[in-house]
């Protein structure tokens, strides 16, 4: 049972890697979505349905159909391409890789050093979800609320076609 | 049924995840995928949530990873519309030659 995991924590992990170097925007969206689907699998592995079901409706579902619109929109060329092909030599990169690198020794160092195993994983139903969020946690529902209205207004005005100058 | 997937490891991939969006940001110049890489990070985050609450056996987790994804989607959305806004107005999404822009 715990082999599922490592083969979805490393299909999520060489699919994000693949997202990051990709030149076309579309493959790398499409390697981003395969990388969600994984994450949705460890978070049903972890006991987490509800939380598996929220990932693969609202992130791989919404809001790369999101990215796909304006990708569409934009319609980038060939020169974006060449572009970031320049960007993507060694040379550019191999630096903030190393500090990443080291950062990434530290962090296994730190977790190493206080190791605490799951004895059995308990799933957390939906149910259960539900009634803590709109319990203790109905002041966050409400703010998230008006954040999403503040984001609707906010990409609406922005994204309107603009109004003709006056001369 | 359950696995019982030792906690470490749902951390070391939420960190693997996370430095790999971050590289994403620090590396490409396309304001496209400096986003998409910034949504990489997010998820990441909520990885780790999700982790912790499962841990413990509570709930709070899956609330977070909840307000994650609402932020998520709404800065997702005046992301692209200001992505939208920049290709319209200057022509490119190279973040390197946006930066040169004065005024």
């Amino acid at each position: 049972m715990e082999i599922t995991f490592y083969i979805a924590a490393i299909i999520a992990v060489v699919s994000t890697a693949m997202v990051i170097t990709r030149l076309n925007a579309i493959h790398a969206l499409l390697y981003l979505i395969v990388s969600l689907l994984a994450v949705a699998l460890i978070f049903f592995l972890l006991g987490a349905p509800f939380a598996a079901a929220l990932e693969v409706i609202i992130y791989a579902g919404a809001i790369m159909v999101l990215f796909v619109f304006v990708m569409m929109m934009l319609n980038l060329g060939e020169e974006a391409v060449a572009q970031e092909n320049r960007w993507l030599t060694p040379s550019m990169w191999i630096g903030p890789g190393i500090l990443s690198f080291v950062l990434l020794i530290e962090l296994v160092y730190l977790l190493v050093a206080e190791s605490s195993a799951l004895s059995s994983t308990k799933m957390i139903p939906p149910q259960q979800v539900g009634i803590t969020l709109f319990g203790p946690y109905l002041l966050a529902v409400e703010l998230a609320a008006m954040l999403l209205l503040a984001g609707l207004v906010g990409a609406y005005h922005l994204g309107r076609e603009e109004p003709e100058e006056e001369s | 049924m359950l696995a019982s997937i030792p906690t470490e490891h749902g951390l070391y991939l939420a960190a693997a995840l996370f430095i790999l969006g971050l590289i994403g940001v620090l590396v490409r110049r396309n304001l496209i995928f400096m986003l998409l890489s910034l949504e990489i990070m997010l998820n990441a985050t909520g990885l780790a949530f999700i982790v912790a609450g499962a841990r413990w056996g509570e709930a709070e987790g899956q609330i977070m990873f909840m307000l994650i994804l609402t932020l998520a989607a709404a800065e997702a959305a005046v992301a692209l519309a200001l992505i939208l806004l920049v290709y319209r107005r200057f022509g490119t999404l190279d973040a390197d030659r946006l930066s040169r822009m004065r005024g």
